[in-house]
């Protein structure tokens, strides 16, 4: 499938926008202007940017407490993003959320999730409504490794698939749930390998691959319309801790050099000049805009006011 | 006015709103042909088919949290979780999910949706189909919680639950859906966070909820013949919480007894009782607010075991006259 100029240089600033956004983030939290934590997308980018921009705006994702990748990809005010991860008024939640309640409802964004394998029935749920509204969109569902090992992955992959749900499961597989491999955590090799267990199509593909990502989900959109749900598993890697809190104890440097070499934001640049889709120079400009517009969000995020303590009890309920 | 039973009560109210709404639809275990474990959904697959009305797997997790992400995207799900005591299973979705979205988004998420769910013992089916988890939903702002004690308060209750915009559980009980109440044909809801005094009195206040109210409304009659009069107050719906009609109550009559059929320790009897102690009501008790409940045990199976687990007929009866003397 070929890919358009415009669509793989908006990846590719999009990929530079999370990993701008999030060098951003760990700043501000070594300089201790965030508080709580936060779960960087770094090393990530093909499968949130890759996955997210093969869908339209109609169509709806779940996210995970990894999110800011899937946020960017998915198409976000940057500047309402990081103003909500500096608990800002003008942020997306009005500062009450935080990183991982980022959530653009009017973009198809239902959230990222606080708790692993917390949005696969939510997004179980979405998909139940595009069904039954007979609404021409997909929705696709984020979640990580980890999460394939809660009782709501099973519970949801099978509903999903006796209701022929057009649905599309992405697995991040990050080779770690925390500090737990995979290779602790399960027996078996691919987490694709479970889809057979509900009956339909599993897939494993190089989620550091921006355009094998991209590709995959174009395909998969049109297969879950008309058959119901797929599982996607993108093996990738996290280049940062867990979290904030995380020293990396359980892995080598080695190891995380070597995924590094892997970069998905220099793969997807390689081959945009390999193939002469962009020149040198057009990508050059979209890295300055990128980082410029980072920039800005950074700057109106600090200089928004936060919250009034008289909103603390709104919107408990509707 | 006719009498219909607090399940077919039920079923109307479900009948009525999806009739009414499209986005309205129910799904859960064996709701679809079979009507339900208790036979609450019983005709409601015919009438709306199985698009409208669901069977799922036996998957609590994935039912509550299909129905909230259902709700957060335009439908109005109505869940069926068989017993109360399957809700645990079902507490992420409801309690980190639907009850948290509206305010962790920053008010832009809108969560309509209703679990029905039956709750209580009596029936025999001991230690894992028989709790009174009620307390612990009421622990959670973002949610509504109501137990209605008549048919007319379930069907009015219900509707309005399912109107409502928020994440609603609603608990059923299982021993008084055979119990017949009056219920009018036409149209009403009873508006949610609104009690109701199902006896008014001026002695001594019973406040009660659930399948505790007929016997509560039992024994103030008899005790009524020999001079006391008993008032009896149902908030049904238990959050949010009608504190002024309790708290008037008790004002009225000095005098508070909580009922309720969920455990002693950490029951909703104890936020009554608070919510009582807290407000002026205090200076008008000439007794200490004294709390009926269940035995702080699992539901015994035996079924004299299980009888004398939670308040009954006798326990009240005593009660009120010790709090009299």
């Amino acid at each position: 499938m070929t890919i358009s100029k415009a669509t793989l240089e908006e990846m590719y600033k999009k990929m530079l926008h999370v990993r701008k956004f999030e060098e951003k983030v760990a700043y501000f939290f070594s300089m201790g202007m965030v508080h709580g934590t936060t779960h960087l997308y770094v090393g990530e980018e093909a499968t949130a940017v890759g996955a997210c921009s093969a869908l339209e705006e109609k169509d709806l994702i779940t996210s995970t407490h990894r999110g800011h990748g899937h946020c960017i990809g998915k198409g976000i005010d940057l500047n309402k993003m990081m103003a909500e991860l500096l608990g800002k008024e003008t942020g997306y939640c009005k500062g009450k959320g935080g990183s991982m309640h980022i959530a653009d409802l009017s973009r198809g964004n239902l959230g990222a999730n606080g708790v692993v394998g917390g949005g696969i029935p939510i997004a179980v749920g979405a998909a139940l409504t595009t069904k039954m509204k007979k609404i021409d969109r997909v929705v696709l569902c984020f979640f990580g490794d980890g999460a394939a090992n809660e009782g709501s992955f099973h519970e949801s992959l099978n509903l999903a698939a006796v209701w022929n749900l057009p649905l599309i499961f992405v697995c991040e597989n990050n080779l770690y749930g925390m500090s737990v491999s995979t290779a602790q955590s399960m027996k078996i090799q691919n987490i694709a390998d479970r889809a057979a267990a509900y009956g339909i199509p599993g897939k494993v593909i190089d989620g550091n691959d921006a355009v094998a990502v991209y590709n995959t989900v174009m395909e998969a959109k049109e297969y879950v319309k008309e058959h119901g749900p797929i599982l996607i598993e993108a093996k990738t890697y996290r280049w940062s801790g867990h979290s904030k809190s995380d020293a990396n104890v359980y892995r080598s440097k080695e190891e995380i050099a070597e995924w590094r070499k892997k970069c998905p934001i220099e793969g997807l640049k390689k081959y945009m000049l390999e193939t002469g889709v962009s020149t040198i120079e057009e990508l050059k400009r979209i890295e300055k805009e990128a980082v410029q517009e980072i920039e800005q969000a950074v700057e109106f995020a600090q200089n928004s006011p936060y919250p009034s303590l008289d909103t603390i009890m709104d919107d408990v309920y509707a | 006015m006719r009498e219909i039973t607090y399940a077919q009560a039920i079923n109307e109210a479900m009948r009525e709103e999806m009739r009414k709404d499209e986005n309205v639809f129910l799904m859960g275990e064996d709701v679809g042909l079979y009507g339900g474990a208790f036979g609450v959904s019983v005709g409601m697959f015919q009438e709306f088919g199985e698009e409208r009305v669901r069977d799922t797997p036996i998957s609590e997790a994935v039912i509550a949290g299909a129905a909230a992400g259902a709700a957060v995207t335009g439908m109005r799900p109505i869940a069926e979780i068989m017993f109360s005591d399957f809700m645990t299973i079902a507490m992420d979705q409801l309690v980190n999910q639907a009850a948290k979205m509206r305010y962790m988004f920053g008010g832009k998420a809108k969560v309509p949706m209703v679990i029905r769910t039956p709750g209580g013992c009596g029936t025999g089916a001991a230690a894992q189909h028989s709790q009174s988890l009620e307390a612990w939903f009421c622990h959670v702002p973002g949610l509504k919680v109501v137990i209605p004690s008549t048919p007319y308060d379930a069907k009015g209750l219900l509707k309005a639950a399912i109107q409502d915009d928020n994440p609603v559980v609603f608990i059923e009980q299982k021993l008084l859906y055979r119990k017949k109440g009056p219920v009018p044909e036409e149209e009403y809801t009873i508006p949610l966070g609104k009690a109701d005094i199902k006896r008014m009195g001026k002695d001594l206040t019973i406040i009660s909820y659930g399948r505790m109210i007929p016997p509560c409304l039992e024994v103030a009659e008899e005790v009524a013949k020999e001079g006391i009069e008993v008032e009896v107050v149902d908030p049904r719906t238990l959050l949010p919480l009608d504190r002024e009609t309790l708290i008037a109550s008790a004002i009225k009559t000095g005098k508070v007894l909580i009922v309720h059929e969920a455990v002693k320790t950490g029951g909703f009897g104890g936020e009554i009782a608070a919510v009582i102690a807290d407000s002026d009501a205090f200076f008008y008790l000439d007794a200490p607010i004294r709390r009926l409940a269940g035995l702080d045990v699992p539901i015994p199976y035996c079924p004299e075991l299980e009888k004398n687990v939670v308040p009954t007929h006798e326990t009240i009866k005593a009660a009120i006259y010790e709090m009299m003397e």
